[in-house]
């Protein structure tokens, strides 16, 4: 191999290099470096808070199924409550009714008893009246004359002779 | 054409392939006589000219003074580089030119009353020279009592200033956009993004660990961006690229050195007990064990710098040896086979190329990472 005069190329090499990476050092690979640095951060970041809003995204979901099945469970309660109620009510006006209805039918039977009553013993009376008319009607023409009344009176204390 | 020609190629490749060996070693031992030129030149001067493989890849894969562009007509057509010479009477700066293509030591410069001459691209004072054996004209890169000091501003340092420039302005463009697009990154900073998140995440993280690592990533980035736009530019085969700059021992040889010191001032308490008192090692054997760690602390640098230095220059060695088949040869029947086997190095070049700046980025990392590792477990 041929070698030439080794102080100028170690010169300039040293010279250039060192130069050469001084200037590079200042402006280029700090900037590139820290543009690179910072995207690969500001990507990171990017992707964590990604993640941490589709985490939240999952959670408010899951908040809205709760809240969601609670709303549904509490309208089937209430439904449920409503149904019982109204099923209540109908029992208890039902019951009412029925109540109503014996007590009324009571009450009618009093009255119709206390009329029942009433009319018989207006008619007791009338029939005793009539009775009595009739028995003195009857009377008036039986001893209008003499031998009727006679046989009247034999007839009868016939009937009481033997007591 | 396809499947069938494909096959010819690969029969008639393998044909060749005795061939092959048999001028390699030829090229090897010798240099191959053959006629440059087909046709004796116009003017007589280049009747035979010597083909000399050896001469030409080192040439192509060494450092030089100018950055030769193409061959005209014979004539090397060059971009001239300053040639920046600290002599014993004060700084010569002057043109390569100059030297009129000259690399034989004929050709004297005179500059200021001072003389130069250029032998195998290595300057030396003219009155000293001419004392010096054959030998040391030859190979005289480190006769420093003949020649001057030497900072002149060669092909790879040409390609150095360039390539720093284009990436500084390139990483500047990525920066800026950064401020004006909060977005995800598009265009140029879209494709070099995830380049220096892989840096960041594959290299610093796990070797540095998550503590430490932010301090160290300019200097990781750095280091994997310049090797490897450097290990491409040194890729591309034409002006102003083509320069070995990567493949040179002197460059990765700093590198290796920063990360040396990198790694030597970032060791803490524990790296420097591993070094000077080994845990759990009887301490009679501490003679042996600081030597040997710390002929350690430099062999995992001088690691990465031969790693860094072999790999690239095996390269272009193998891509310039098999064009060079084609001049061997004599014979443009054999280029389509260079040529698809250069294609095919060239493509394995480009994936060395991220591949070493990768490996060394990752080595400077573990280094680091070993030195200020906290071992709390012993």
């Amino acid at each position: 191999m041929q070698l030439t005069s080794p102080e100028s190329l170690i010169f300039w090499t040293t010279l250039i290099f060192v130069i050469f990476f001084i200037l590079l050092r200042k402006f280029a690979w700090k900037p590139i470096l820290g543009a690179v640095k910072s995207r690969e951060d500001s990507i990171n970041t990017a992707l964590q808070s990604a993640e941490a809003a589709r985490r939240e995204m999952q959670d408010l979901t899951a908040t809205n199924e709760r809240i969601l099945q609670e709303a549904r469970m509490e309208r089937d309660a209430m439904l449920k409550e409503a149904r019982e109620m109204r099923e209540k009510m109908i029992a208890d006006s039902k019951a009412d009714a029925v109540a109503e209805g014996a007590r009324m039918i009571e009450q009618a039977k009093t009255a119709i008893n206390a009329e029942k009553n009433a009319a018989m013993s207006e008619l007791k009376a009338q029939v005793s009246t009539l009775s009595l008319e009739i028995a003195e009607k009857l009377l008036k023409t039986e001893l209008s004359n003499k031998d009727s009344q006679k046989q009247l009176v034999e007839k009868m204390l016939g009937d009481v002779t033997l007591n | 054409m396809s499947k069938k020609s494909l096959q010819f190629l690969l029969a008639a490749f393998v044909a060749c392939l005795p061939l092959v060996g048999f001028a390699n070693t030829q090229v090897d031992s010798t240099v191959v006589t053959t006629e440059a030129v087909a046709e004796p030149h116009v003017d007589g001067a280049h009747v035979k000219e010597p083909f000399n493989v050896s001469e030409l890849i080192n040439s192509h894969i060494a450092d030089s003074h100018d950055f030769h562009v193409a061959d005209w007509n014979g004539h090397p057509i060059s971009f001239a580089l300053p040639i920046i010479l600290w002599t014993n009477s004060g700084l010569e700066i002057f043109s390569s030119e100059q030297f009129h293509h000259d690399n034989t030591g004929e050709h004297v410069v005179s500059v200021n009353g001072q003389e130069f001459v250029r032998n195998n691209e290595i300057i030396f004072y003219k009155d000293k020279y001419d004392t010096l054996t054959a030998e040391q004209k030859k190979d005289g890169a480190f006769e420093f009592d003949a020649r001057p000091l030497n900072f002149s501003i060669t092909k790879n340092v040409f390609s150095m200033f360039m390539s720093a420039i284009l990436m500084f302005f390139l990483f500047f463009a990525v920066a800026r956009s950064y401020k004006k697009n909060p977005n995800a990154p598009k265009g140029i900073a879209g494709f070099l993004e995830p380049l220096i998140t892989f840096v960041r995440d594959d290299i610093a993280r796990p070797n540095i660990g998550e503590k430490q690592y932010a301090k160290y990533m300019p200097y990781l980035l750095t280091i994997f961006f310049f090797i490897w736009i450097n290990n491409l530019i040194g890729l591309i085969p034409f002006f102003p690229f083509s320069s070995n700059l990567t493949g040179n021992i002197y460059f990765t040889f700093v590198l290796a050195f920063i990360t040396f010191i990198v790694t030597t001032l970032s060791g803490n308490k524990d790296y420097w007990g591993h070094i000077f008192n080994t845990p759990g090692v009887p301490v009679w054997l501490a003679p042996i064990m600081i030597p040997v760690e710390v002929i350690g602390m430099l062999t995992k640098p001088f690691a990465l710098m031969i790693r860094l230095f072999a790999n690239i220059t095996a390269g272009h060695i193998i891509i310039l040896s098999l064009i060079s088949l084609i001049f061997i040869f004599e014979t443009v029947a054999v280029s389509p086979i260079s040529g698809a086997f250069v294609l095919f190095m060239s493509v394995l070049e480009m994936l060395v190329a991220a591949l070493q700046a990768y490996v060394f980025t990752l080595l400077s990392a573990l280094f680091i990472g070993q030195a200020v590792a906290e071992h709390d477990h012993h």
